[in-house]
């Protein structure tokens, strides 16, 4: 168990190494002068090799790695260029936005899936069964930008109950805070909901099947009681993994409906900060978002063992 | 263990409730307060260090003042000089100064501080065009409201620099934290920001002009054109500052709790030749280009038909202006035999283009058009602002481009032969030099020729003049009807 968890943490650790040189490289070779966007049209030869000397562009890129990365081991994550501000504090600032987006997505999805996905489970020889089904397999082919724009249009734009984006921090004003996040998690959740109401499905009919089910009905549990009490643990394996993996979908899914909803999150931060080539800002905010794709696999890994008993003795 | 998957749900949103993200910048609505939304969000505040047109147009006459401002009709007007004269030879400028003018930190604003700002211009300002003030030979101060400011040339433009971010004056007080605390002597005074979201700016209870008539002003940064568009319809907002896709216009006139307002800007939408290379170096063939392009229906169909044909780098609000829009006609036949005589019959030219909407439909308006006299293009969007101005701008590596050209005045541009057009031309540099350096009415005088002159070389195709279009609910009034300068004024918006 203690190795297990020891060598989960020693590839989470070399991930995320891995992953901050790709993301160098990638910034490395995009096209474009970080001082020529700062300074803009009319800058003199002169002023753009100052700009990049101020900058740190001009060294050989090893250098500018490490003095980077060493940095961000200390939690310096370097000055921005167009802001002239420490990166770090900003990305706390705006990850907050974004946690808050993915979980409430997440909670948006679950309290769909769960219930929907069980149903059409129980009832898969039903008609309503079927049917749930097939609406998940249209909520799946909507993207969440979609799904975003037609409820703003319908909930903003013509019945004006909701606002249409924007963000009040939570300890400003919580009755704001909850109007503002309801439509980006819906839009975001709904989504999600639907991917995540066909894996609950399949694991409850795989539970459905097992031996220890029909030994909890032989002893006078109706089907939905044996399966409160003795399936959906063992149901929630897959779908946790399944959750894991759509944690990496929501966040890519939170970038878009961030520029939807005006949200001052990481999405949007990022590309404000591609477009302006605001290349430490960049490095930052992905290696922040990569490292979470990462820790949150190495979360649902740990969480295997908890739920899966057979797992342990390894 | 039954409550396990609710469990982890309750995990994850607590882990994000323990991250709250700081403090905000978003106010209670009154009827005091006016909130407006723009696109482009200022990186910090700091215009001397900063460049793009973002924070002037937040702070310029909002927040900072200068000794002169443009009025709504493009005229230098008194601002924190209450006058100025001129001396016989244009080169000393006196300027007599308003008193009781106080810094939003309290200090006084003098002389003193005239000659502090406009000499930190060459000092500590990074942003190029800074050159501006380089005719600036010394600065006296004669009296505490009585500035003189000699220039070692005469130069027309650099009063008319003295209304853009380059005269904003300053307290050697107030220069500690530019990028975050700007201060100005303005109506307004920054009281937070929210970055990605918002600046709010409060009335600076110690101004010395009339006060404005909000007393919040909230400035919302909302990128995308659709979601600016429902900010204003679910009245998240009051105002949408400009408007960058007109299909929407039309949806705000039919409804009468909004109001459209349409003026002109600064903005030439241009169809860049790069006069340095061949085919492009002989006039024929990029006057046989602009015969092909029918101007009109390429207005239609890129911006609605919502704009004005220049046919010149000039916009209607500059004193010298004059409708060109059709020396060159569209006419295909003449273009052809323009393209025959000039031997340029089978060209294939790149169409390298930032990627922004207009840019994308007005290129796809030019390739039909240009394909109709047998001259073949291959459209190459490009990233803007990093690529476009690395390759395009930068190392002039293109055949055609199409960008709107914001600033004031850009015209003197076709005046430096190492700018992107390639263009190099004695007689115009001359009249530049002249323009600036004349009475005002030979710069009216000059200014004609240099724009009849870049027509008739056909240096560019000026495409459309973009239109400033401004929607705000019904109820709000005091708009600048054409967009003169840098600044998003607010000083003069009130209810009706």
């Amino acid at each position: 168990m203690t190795a297990r968890v020891l060598r989960r943490v020693a590839i989470f650790v070399v991930s995320v190494l891995v992953a901050s040189i790709v993301v160098f490289l990638f910034m490395a070779v995009l096209p474009g002068d970080p001082a020529q966007v700062a300074l803009g049209v009319n800058a003199t030869p002169e002023l753009l090799a100052k700009t990049r000397a101020e900058f740190g562009i001009d060294r050989p890129l090893v250098t500018q790695y490490f003095d980077w990365i060493g940095g961000v081991l200390h939690g310096d994550f370097g000055r921005s260029y167009v802001t002239r501000d420490a990166i770090g504090p900003q990305l706390l600032d705006r990850l907050g936005v974004t946690l808050w987006l993915v979980g409430a997505g997440m909670l948006v999805a679950l309290v769909i899936a769960i219930p929907a996905g069980t149903f059409a489970a129980v009832k898969h020889r039903k008609a309503a069964g079927a049917s749930v089904s097939g609406l998940s397999q249209i909520g799946v082919a909507i993207p969440a930008f979609l799904a975003g724009i037609i409820l703003v249009q319908i909930f903003a734009v013509q019945l004006r109950w909701l606002p249409s984006g924007g963000w009040t921090p939570p300890d400003q004003d919580a009755g704001e805070f909850l109007r503002g996040l309801i439509l980006p998690a819906l839009s975001l959740g709904l989504v999600q909901g639907a991917v995540l109401t066909r894996y609950v499905r399949s694991a409850v009919l795989d539970t459905l099947g097992q031996d220890y089910l029909r030994t909890a009905r032989s002893k006078g549990l109706r089907p939905g009681q044996a399966l409160v009490r003795h399936g959906l643990r063992n149901a929630s394996v897959p779908v946790v993994t399944v959750l894991g993996l759509q944690l990496a979908t929501l966040l890519i899914g939170a970038v878009v409906v961030e520029r939807v909803f005006v949200l001052p999150g990481l999405g949007s931060m990022l590309l404000d900060a591609v477009s302006a080539r605001d290349l430490l800002t960049v490095q930052g905010i992905v290696l922040v978002l990569v490292a979470g794709v990462l820790l949150v696999n190495f979360v649902v890994d740990l969480l295997y063992t908890v739920l899966d008993p057979r797992l342990r003795g390894s | 263990m039954k409550a396990r998957i609710p469990a982890v749900a309750a995990v994850l949103l607590l882990a994000v409730s323990g991250c709250s993200a700081g403090s905000s910048a978003s106010v209670s609505a009154g009827p005091n307060t006016l909130s407006v939304g723009f696109t482009a969000e200022p990186a910090n505040f700091d215009f001397t260090r900063t460049d793009g047109a973002a924070i002037p147009q937040a702070l310029l006459y909002n927040v900072y003042e200068g000794l002169v401002r443009l009025d709504a009709q493009g005229r230098v007007v008194p601002l924190l000089a209450k006058s100025w004269t001129i001396s016989p030879d244009r080169k000393t400028y006196d300027f007599q100064l308003q008193q009781g003018v106080k810094f939003s930190n309290g200090a006084p604003f003098t002389a003193e501080d005239v000659k502090f700002s406009l000499l930190r211009v060459k000092t500590d300002w990074t942003i190029s065009i800074k050159a501006n003030m380089d005719v600036i030979d010394h600065v006296d101060v004669e009296a505490p409201d009585h500035a003189r400011v000699v220039l070692s040339k005469p130069s027309n433009g650099w009063l008319f620099s003295l209304t853009s971010r380059l005269g904003a004056m300053f307290s050697p007080t107030g220069i500690a934290d530019l990028a975050n605390k700007p201060v100005g002597t303005g109506p307004y005074v920054v009281a937070a920001r929210k970055r990605g979201d918002s600046v709010v700016l409060k009335a600076n209870p110690a101004y010395w002009g009339r006060k404005p008539a909000y007393g919040t002003v909230v400035l919302k940064y909302i990128k995308d054109p659709t979601a600016l568009n429902n900010a204003l319809f679910s009245n998240g907002i009051d105002v949408i500052s400009a408007i960058t896709a007109p299909d929407s216009i039309p949806q705000f006139q039919a409804d009468d709790r909004f109001q459209v307002v349409q003026g002109t800007s600064n903005s030439e939408v241009t169809l860049a030749m790069n006069n340095a290379r061949p085919p492009l170096n002989d006039v024929r063939v990029r006057q046989a280009l602009t015969y092909a392009i029918d101007r009109k229906a390429l207005l239609d169909t890129a911006w609605a038909g919502r704009g004005t044909l220049i046919g010149s780098m000039v916009p209607p609000t500059d004193p010298w202006y004059e409708d060109l829009a059709n020396v060159h006609p569209f006419d295909p036949a003449k273009a052809k035999a323009l393209l025959t005589e000039a031997h340029a019959t089978n060209l294939n030219l790149r169409l390298r283009i930032p990627n922004l909407p207009y840019a994308v439909s007005a290129a796809q308006v030019v390739q039909s058009q240009l394909a109709d006299v047998g001259v073949r293009t291959t459209i190459e969007p490009l990233d803007f602002p990093a690529v476009w101005l690395k390759q395009v701008f930068t190392d002039h590596d293109y055949d055609l481009s199409i960008i709107q050209h914001v600033e004031a005045r850009d015209i003197t541009t076709f005046g430096k032969p190492k700018y992107y057009w390639g263009y190099d031309s004695k007689r115009v540099q001359q009249l530049l030099a002249e323009a600036d350096s004349g009475t005002p009415e030979q710069q009216v005088a000059d200014m004609k020729q240099v724009a009849r002159q870049l027509n008739t070389d056909a240096a560019a195709d000026w495409l459309f003049l973009f239109p400033n279009v401004i929607v705000a609910k019904a109820k709000v009034g005091g708009f600048v009807q054409n967009q003169v300068s840098e600044s998003f004024d607010l000083t003069g918006l009130a209810p009706r």
